[in-house]
């Protein structure tokens, strides 16, 4: 293997070790209160400590967003290619779907409180609401940006709406498909825990608020990390699917397709 | 009785400043396995004319009608190609090839059963136009000629009676143009299905062609047609003949002439 090769794979961490030593000698200079900031040592001595709480918290919340992104992956799929299917269908629901997505989604998880009561529900819908906007959109780009010749092509062979469909816009629209997934997945989170902090009594959000009430900070921030690292985890796998799935797109640039 | 025919045919497209006439009163009779071209200056509605043919678009007024029937809908058994080689990142050459065969009856139904038969074909039509091995690449792979031969093979896998053909070399280099101007030659000439090249390169309409049209600015019309008597099969040396150039200049004229009025 190359320098440069061994650089860029050594970049990343190198940067990460650089941001907590930053941090970690900042809090001793500047001498910061531990409630107000803690630093980053004391931080992963505390999720040590907590260990199990983080863990079990860790993974209602996974499990929460998870549910809520696959259910906005199965809808946006299907709305998506509704609105990319007809121009009725896009213009009568463009509106409504941008207007709802406008909605900040914590003024949401109220409604929804009142509805299912505290719980994961609430967390589930919430990461589903936040998450599938962006499927839709992209799966709908996806369709609307096929060449109308190719289309000619298929129709004076006499394809249906569906054959072009199936044989062209789907396929066509993949690359599309998955790139919105690694921002649906990062959104679902943000969607699970905020309708944790807000009406929960397991999670991530709800240790966070917990934790704080109890004045203690640096397991705040253990939270924080902790939410952190699932999100790079799930955008990790998200990114490797796409390769994997829709190569040839990276390769042809879809704009030669 | 003309394979292909237009009767009097009229398009107006609706735009915001009202009905623009992009096709007034053509009439054009094609007969079944001639090779036609259709010249005329920029924008005088000779993809609109490709349109009205192919059933992709109904006429305002008049008639259009092939193989001895009106056309109401989109044909179901067309070749085209177009100056894009539209041909799917996603699928190999050979893949791509079978698209129109995954479409069009009576093959859509037989592809399961007759697939080693059709990739067989395929990759004989792959070889006629000099692409042999080229089935497992994928389309970013290939040249830009190399991806419009396959286009050509594709509009023809399934010996179609009609191929359209709107410009399909205009965005290649003068050398690879030369080259696909004979593979096109020997694979009508061998075929002879009933050609309409779109084109606005007069050489390559004088080459190729059995009669060319002329047509006017928008609103286009069918202006004159010249029987193009050159001898087959025409070589490229035919090109530098002294009958070769004398058309090539009378059109030159009679565009020179449209576009000033």
């Amino acid at each position: 293997m190359t320098r440069t090769w061994w650089i860029e794979r050594l970049a990343p961490w190198v940067f990460t070790l650089g941001l907590f030593l930053v941090w970690e000698v900042s809090c001793h200079v500047f001498d910061v209160p531990r409630f107000v900031l803690p630093p980053p040592s004391l931080v992963f001595q505390e999720m040590w400590y907590f260990r199990s709480a983080i863990w079990n918290n860790s993974l209602v919340t996974l499990w929460t967003t998870l549910a809520g992104f696959f259910m906005a992956v199965v809808f946006g799929l299907i709305l998506g290619i509704a609105v990319g299917w007809s121009r009725t269908i896009y213009a009568a629901l463009y509106p409504v779907m941008v207007g709802f997505n406008a909605i900040p989604k914590v003024a949401v998880v109220p409604i929804l409180v009142l509805w299912f009561g505290i719980g994961e529900v609430p967390a589930i819908l919430t990461a589903f609401l936040i998450s599938f906007f962006p499927i839709v959109v992209n799966v709908a780009t996806g369709l609307a940006t096929m060449e109308p010749e190719m289309e000619d092509v298929l129709r004076a062979l006499g394809a249906k709406k569906m054959d072009i469909m199936l044989k062209v816009g789907i396929p066509r629209s993949l690359p599309y498909f998955f790139a919105s997934l690694k921002v649906a997945i990062t959104l679902a989170f943000v969607g699970s825990v905020v309708s944790e902090t807000v009406a929960a009594n397991r999670g991530i959000g709800h240790m966070l608020l917990a934790a704080q009430a109890n004045f203690e900070v640096p397991l705040v921030f253990g939270g924080l990390i902790a939410l952190a690292v699932l999100g790079i985890g799930m955008y990790a796998i998200f990114a490797v699917l796409e390769r994997r799935m829709t190569g040839w797109a990276f390769r042809s640039g879809l704009n030669n397709a | 009785m003309a394979f292909v025919r237009l009767e009097q045919t009229a398009l107006a497209y609706p735009t915001r400043d009202g009905d623009v006439l992009a096709l007034d009163n053509a009439d054009l009779a094609i007969q079944a396995g001639e090779f036609t071209a259709v010249v005329g200056p920029s924008g005088c509605g000779k993809s609109t004319l490709m349109r009205l043919v192919t059933g992709l678009r109904r006429p305002t007024r008049g008639h259009v009608i092939v193989d001895g029937r009106e056309v109401v809908g989109p044909l179901k058994f067309v070749g085209m190609a177009f100056q894009n080689a539209t041909l799917l990142p996603w699928r190999t050459v050979l893949d791509n090839l079978l698209l129109p065969l995954e479409i069009v009856e009576p093959h859509r139904s037989n592809l399961r059963r007759r697939r080693r038969e059709y990739v067989a074909k395929a990759e004989h039509l792959l070889e006629t136009v000099g692409l042999a091995r080229f089935g497992r690449k994928y389309p970013w792979e290939l040249s830009g000629g190399m991806q419009q031969r396959v286009s050509l093979c594709r509009a023809l896998i399934h010996e179609p009676k009609l191929l359209m053909l709107d410009e399909p070399f205009a965005a290649l280099d003068a050398f690879t143009r030369e080259e696909l101007w004979c593979v096109l030659r020997d694979l009508w000439q061998e075929q002879r299905f009933t050609v309409i090249l779109v084109t606005h390169d007069l050489r390559e309409a004088t080459f190729l062609a059995d009669s060319i049209h002329v047509m006017s600015a928008r609103p286009g019309r069918i202006l004159h047609r010249h029987e193009i008597d050159l001898p087959r099969p025409r070589d490229l040396e035919i090109c530098y003949d002294q009958r070769f150039v004398d058309i090539v200049h009378t059109l030159r004229q009679q565009i020179k002439g449209v576009r000033q009025r």
